[in-house]
């Protein structure tokens, strides 16, 4: 720990997150073995790979949803892993998309993206509604303020949820596989608001098998198999000419629409 | 119809046939019963002794709609204080601190195992064993606390049962938008909980009004006869029970609208599924 700490964090305001050595177990299964990333402002990164290799695990503890069993994440240069760290404010710098949206059912659209500005900034009920209506505006929805979320599609409900996530001011994004859920008609809608944000210089950490979107978005692709990173760098690389067999293999069955995907397909199991 | 019919070594009867026989049966039961009832049941009898008419008329304009106000009153005040407190004992049972959970479940454990009369008795005399100790608005202070003490307990697995049924990305979500874990709980958890959860409340509550007739057990005074107390009473003055009957009657004013709302209510969620 002390060899490095003049270097850990980087101090550098371009680096927003920074993941040092990180390790999650659930129990006996080690799911993360030692990741190291920065993702930079601006960026967007692309994570693919396997169901089950810890991309969700990984997201998932950049905002301490998940506690890391070992290493250090800083965001915006403050480690959120600190035992001391105000975990609540360092979660407002980072909006979270779910794959299931989890939008809060008893709550408008609108409602949904005012609750954090009021309760959590404390700011007042009609600053909070005009940012609300704003980020509704954004992502095509400023009609449905009023709608409550099972009475809008999958593709509405987690665009509302982006429009929540937007309204919290945060200075990165994280999207977790935002359209698997999602019937193929409506997948669009999503991925260009998403395109939108990009554009817009907004620091995204995406999880994705929209291998379409990853090329065109990512400014970096990142192949995780098995708890680690095995290879990333430009989508061209990454997706266009990977260098790692896993990653070769990967790409053939998300690529090859008639291939089933089996728990076999990435299961290092031994033969039975 | 199948081959196996077909082959069958005698003719049948279809299903169809059958379950009109079996139809014709259960109205010939029927309308045996009632053939029997008018036979041997004396109406006028059975009116005199349950139904007469003076005495309907001298419950209803004597005292019986206050009994009535009190009963709701106990009732009320009970399930008020059993639904916050048993929302406090839910939440201890799943606190992430051990002793908060062992006391909530030696609570629940406790009120759910020893019958209410019992506790309500012990209530009220309280004030004996503390001397000094007033329980405010009493009796009705009293009754609030031993009923709702009891249905706390049951209440409190109720809406430790709906609490769990809001799914764990409700909480994420909340989390990841900067919501401390008490916050999250307020606004996002238990909204959601009281609304999967109303359906069993209310029936709670029919049980309490129910078990409000327990007041008995306690000294009251007249102007605090609830439905039952009042009803006895006055059927044991004049000697006839017709008053106990429309007292029992009028608890149907309350528990039958509601059974009605909950079976509606669990008719929408078994729908919005
Ligand atoms: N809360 C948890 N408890 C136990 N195991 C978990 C938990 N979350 C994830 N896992 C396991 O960790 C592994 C990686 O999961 P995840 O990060 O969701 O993978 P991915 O998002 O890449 O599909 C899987 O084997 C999964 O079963
Ligand atoms: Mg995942």
């Amino acid at each position: 720990m002390s060899v490095t700490a003049a270097r850990i964090p980087t101090g550098n305001r371009e680096d927003e997150i920074q993941i040092y050595n990180l390790h999650k177990s659930f129990g006996d299964l080690e799911v993360l073995k030692g990741i190291d990333l920065t993702v930079h402002r601006g960026e967007v990164v692309c994570v693919i790979g396997p169901s089950g290799s810890g991309k969700s695990t990984l997201l998932r503890c950049v905002n301490l949803l998940e506690t890391p069993t070992q290493g250090r994440i800083f965001i915006l240069n403050e480690e959120i892993t600190d035992p001391d760290a105000d975990i609540d404010r360092l979660r407002t710098l980072m909006g979270m998309v779910f794959q299931s949206f989890n939008l809060f059912p008893h709550l408008t659209a609108l409602e949904n993206c005012t609750i954090a500005l009021t309760q959590v900034k404390k700011m007042s009920p009609a600053r909070a509604k005009e940012i609300a209506m704003q980020n509704l505006h954004l992502v095509g929805l400023g009609d449905r303020a009023d709608s409550y979320p099972l009475k809008l599609s999958g593709g509405q409900q987690q665009r509302v949820a982006i429009a929540r996530a937007l309204s919290m001011d945060p200075e990165l994004m994280l999207f977790d596989e935002p359209t698997s859920a999602l019937d193929p008609e409506l997948v669009g809608d999503v991925l260009a608001v998403m395109r939108d944000l990009a554009a817009d210089g907004m620091t995204m950490m995406v999880v994705t098998h929209e291998m379409a979107f990853a090329r065109e978005v990512a400014d970096r692709v990142i192949f995780m198999d098995g708890g680690v990173i095995v290879e990333q760098g430009s989508p061209e690389d990454v997706i266009g000419n990977p260098t790692e067999e896993r990653t070769r293999s990967f790409l053939r069955r998300v690529l090859d629409p008639t291939h089933v995907e089996t728990p076999d397909d990435h299961a290092a199991s031994p033969p039975a | 119809m199948t081959t196996a019919t077909a082959v069958a070594p005698r003719a049948k009867r279809s299903p169809r046939q059958r379950a009109q026989r079996i139809r014709m049966v259960q109205y010939g039961v029927l309308a045996l019963l009632v053939v029997l009832a008018v036979l041997f049941i004396d109406g006028r009898a059975v009116t005199s002794t349950f139904f007469r008419p003076d005495m309907v008329q001298k419950a209803l304009t004597q005292g019986l709609p206050f009994a009535f106000l009190n009963t709701v009153a106990y009732t009320a005040g009970a399930f008020a204080v059993g639904l916050l407190l048993g929302t406090v004992l839910a939440l201890m049972r799943l606190s992430q601190v051990a002793p908060y959970r062992w006391l909530a479940t030696i609570y629940i454990e406790f009120f759910r195992g020893v019958p209410a009369i019992i506790v309500l008795i012990a209530f009220s005399l309280m004030p004996l064993a503390l001397p000094g100790l007033r329980i405010p608005f009493d009796p009705y202070g009293s009754v609030w606390l031993g009923l709702g003490l009891v249905s706390a307990a049951y209440m409190a697995e109720t809406i430790r049962a709906g609490i769990q049924a809001v799914p764990k990305g409700q909480v994420e979500a909340a989390r990841s938008l900067g919501m401390s874990s008490g916050l999250a709980t307020r606004r996002i958890v238990l909204p959601q909980a009281f609304r999967i959860v109303t359906p069993p409340l209310t029936n709670e509550f029919v049980a309490l009004t129910k078990d409000s007739s327990l007041v008995y057990v306690i000294g009251l005074t007249a102007d605090a006869y609830d439905l039952t107390k009042y009803g006895r009473a006055m059927s044991n003055t004049y000697a006839n029970i017709t008053p106990l009957v429309i007292a029992g009657l009028s608890y149907l004013v309350v528990t039958l609208p509601l059974t009605f709302l909950v079976r509606k209510m669990e008719a929408r969620q078994a729908r919005s599924k």
